[in-house]
């Protein structure tokens, strides 16, 4: 099997994330690439992909359980004065 | 199925039968796609650090040192949530994930005036966390690897939505049109709700799949980094990100279309 036919969409969607990381030998990518410009589902499938980066990098925003917080203030402060 | 007798009962059939027909191994690529491509395909990797950050990072060190309590709170803000979702995937009960965390900056006040900046500040506070998190999890402590249990979990993918490979023409084909999202607006798919959506279906992943998928592409670590950290190959934390996001990917296409369909 030639490693340089990527011919089915599903070969795409298995392929997507080593793509995306650069990670295709460079005898594939254009045969991955080549696919996607011609494939509109496959065009569509990889924008989803880089859509839920995209989400995902806005999940970041998350609050510290304020018991916890307080209490790891509270060590920082024995520290603190220990040291001193 | 019989051969298509003219070229053009050919494209009559496969408009029938295959929505997106344009589909054709022969056709002219149109080189902006390809362009367009071959750059956001760079662009789709793993965050650079700034240089910036490198300067950030030995103030963040000092103010530390000098017991700036503001200082502590930015990065126990900054770390704590990704070190409390991280817990799981070391074995660490639930219920322990908080004090795993406590000892972790406990361990992390008592070494700072030993911490060199040979390695992030990040690398070092979180080889802490591993430390505390391992000790903690006990003997019965997994390893991060790829096991016979995420296999049987699949591929995260449904394969209904491709013709067999044993079609005679389609053969591994989209059955359906896949919607682009390029042109969903930022304010719908970034809105509270869509996040909340993401942050369940993430929670609800195998733990090595969500700590892989959190570090990389919540964190923006680099695939090296994550390799130190949870000890994986390169090709192992390929497959639990690729994984990751084709799941994660379905959770959020069934909600864009609950949405905006």
């Amino acid at each position: 099997m030639s490693s340089l036919q990527v011919s089915s969409c599903r070969q795409v969607v298995d392929l997507v994330t080593e793509y995306l990381e650069g990670g295709l030998p460079p005898d594939e990518r254009p045969a991955f690439e080549r696919h996607v410009a011609i494939c509109p589902p496959c065009r569509g499938y990889l924008s989803q992909m880089r859509r839920v980066q995209q989400v995902a990098g806005r999940l970041s925003e998350e609050d510290v359980p304020e018991r916890l917080r307080a209490s790891l203030l509270e060590a920082f402060r024995d520290w603190k004065t220990t040291k001193r | 199925m019989g051969q298509a007798s003219s070229p053009t009962d050919a494209t009559a059939a496969r408009s029938a039968i295959f929505p997106h027909a344009e589909v054709d191994p022969h056709a002219e690529v149109d080189p902006r796609i390809l362009a367009a491509l071959q750059c956001e395909g760079v662009a789709g990797r793993a965050r650079a650090v700034h240089p910036e950050h490198v300067e950030l990072e030995s103030r963040l060190i000092d103010a530390l040192r000098r017991g700036d309590e503001q200082a502590f709170a930015s990065v126990v803000d900054r770390f704590t949530p990704t070190m409390l979702r991280l817990a799981r995937v070391y074995g660490v009960p639930a219920e322990a994930a908080e004090d795993v965390v406590q000892e972790t900056w406990l361990r992390v006040l008592r070494s700072l005036d030993r911490f060199e900046s040979r390695s992030s500040f990040r690398t070092w506070l979180f080889a802490i966390f591993a430390n505390c998190a391992r000790s903690r999890a006990g003997a019965d402590r997994r390893s991060v690897t790829v096991s016979t249990l995420d296999e049987a979990a699949g591929s995260g993918i449904d394969e209904s939505r491709f013709f067999s490979p044993q079609h005679p023409r389609w053969a591994g084909m989209w059955t359906t049109l896949v919607d682009s999202w390029e042109t969903v607006p930022d304010e719908r798919l970034l809105a509270d709700e869509a996040r909340a959506h993401l942050r369940i279906a993430v929670e609800a992943l195998p733990a090595r799949y969500a700590a892989v998928f959190v570090l990389r592409d919540v964190e923006g670590w680099s695939a090296d980094e994550v390799c130190v950290l949870l000890d994986l190959s390169q090709e192992n934390q390929r497959v639990l990100l690729h994984r990751a996001r084709t799941r994660l990917r379905a959770a959020l296409e069934e909600y864009v279309r609950s949405q905006f369909t």
